[in-house]
């Protein structure tokens, strides 16, 4: 199995033990993407990651752009601000930075 | 695409069988098709949104924290069963308190549980285009 | 509406459970072990008198299967699978009591 900082992922690079997480791996991960990572970036992660402490799911796509919306303002609870961070997509590609599972019926 | 009501029925508790968590991974699923979704629960399905389930010391997820998202996912049409809960010597106030935040009412946020009796399901089911068990 | 039982009453409480919220107009049909609830011993008054009335089948194979032929409660009716297909084609939403 592949594996990322001495972290096993999966075929599509999604952590297996999301205990693994941590700052390095997402930034590996980013950059084996060719993205890097802004404060933009990590407000969006650290969302998604606390999202997943409350509620034990990774948010739908619609779901996360209306709880950004709520709490860092429109201009960024948009697609259009979450896609320029993460171009495959926020849930898809932000979850897997974030070590979350792939977003429930993200196919 | 005509919005169908489609009710989820959950008869089992929580960590027993894998039909419970199952239901809720169906559910979050089927929320993308924006149909018209109610979840029922009855018998020992009551279980599941109780208050206060620990699983640390079962090694389980605690899927019961997830029931507090189904508002984002639009989904706030929780009926649970009066008889079932009173059999089982529990009442409304030992459930989690769901909510939902009403966008057609400035947000304001509402419960999604509802106790229902036997007879009041019954005709919320007769409404219903499928009905799904778990 | 159609309701579906697959559990004996012995077993669960499946048929109960149907039974505390089956309207008017709904009928039950019995399959798998549900067909148990069709034997004249597992008998509840309300399954005798929603049978009276014509609303309880009971899936043949699956009685044949476990020898209750013999012993099916009263008014009864048996259905094969394409009986079962009309079933759900004439009353709509399925409910199935798993």
């Amino acid at each position: 199995m592949a594996q990322i900082c001495g972290a096993e992922v999966d075929e599509e690079g999604f952590l297996v033990d999301l205990k693994d997480w941590n700052e390095d791996i997402c930034k590996q991960m980013a950059a084996d993407d060719d993205v890097e990572l802004t404060d933009e970036h990590w407000d969006v992660i650290n969302f998604l990651r606390e999202y997943f402490e409350e509620y034990q799911i990774a948010p739908a796509v619609r779901v996360l752009t209306k709880a950004i919306a709520k709490r860092m303002g429109k201009d960024k609870g948009n697609s259009k601000y979450l896609y320029s961070l993460f171009p495959y997509g926020p849930g898809k590609q932000g979850c897997r930075f974030a070590g979350l599972p792939k977003p429930t019926g993200c196919i | 695409m005509a919005t169908k009501k489609f009710m989820y029925l959950n008869r089992r508790s929580s960590f027993g069988t894998v039909y419970a968590i199952e239901s809720l991974e169906v559910v979050l699923i089927a929320a993308a098709f924006e149909q018209d979704v109610s979840l029922a629960f009855m018998d020992d399905g009551v279980y599941q949104i109780v208050e206060g389930q620990e699983t640390d010391g079962i090694g389980m997820k605690n899927f019961s924290k997830t029931f507090h998202a189904l508002g984002d996912y639009d989904i706030n049409k929780l009926y649970v069963s009066k008889e079932s809960l009173e059999e089982r010597g529990l009442s409304e106030s030992d459930l989690m308190p769901l909510v939902y935040e009403d966008e057609d009412d400035d947000w304001e946020e509402k419960p999604s549980v509802k106790v229902v009796t036997n007879d009041e399901l019954k005709a919320i089911m007769s409404e219903q285009d499928v009905c799904l068990s778990f | 509406m159609l309701h579906t039982v697959n559990k004996s009453s012995f077993e669960r409480n499946s048929l109960q459970s149907c039974l505390n919220t089956i309207d008017d107009t709904s009928v039950i049909l019995f399959i798998e072990d549900g067909v148990i609830n069709a034997a004249n011993n597992a008998n509840s008054s309300m399954i005798a008198d929603l049978a009276a009335s014509g609303r309880v089948f009971a899936l043949q194979g699956d009685v044949e299967a476990r020898g209750i032929s013999p012993k099916l409660a009263d008014n009864i009716k048996l259905v094969d699978y394409a009986g079962f297909v009309d079933l759900v084609v004439e009353h709509g939403t399925a409910v199935s009591w798993v």
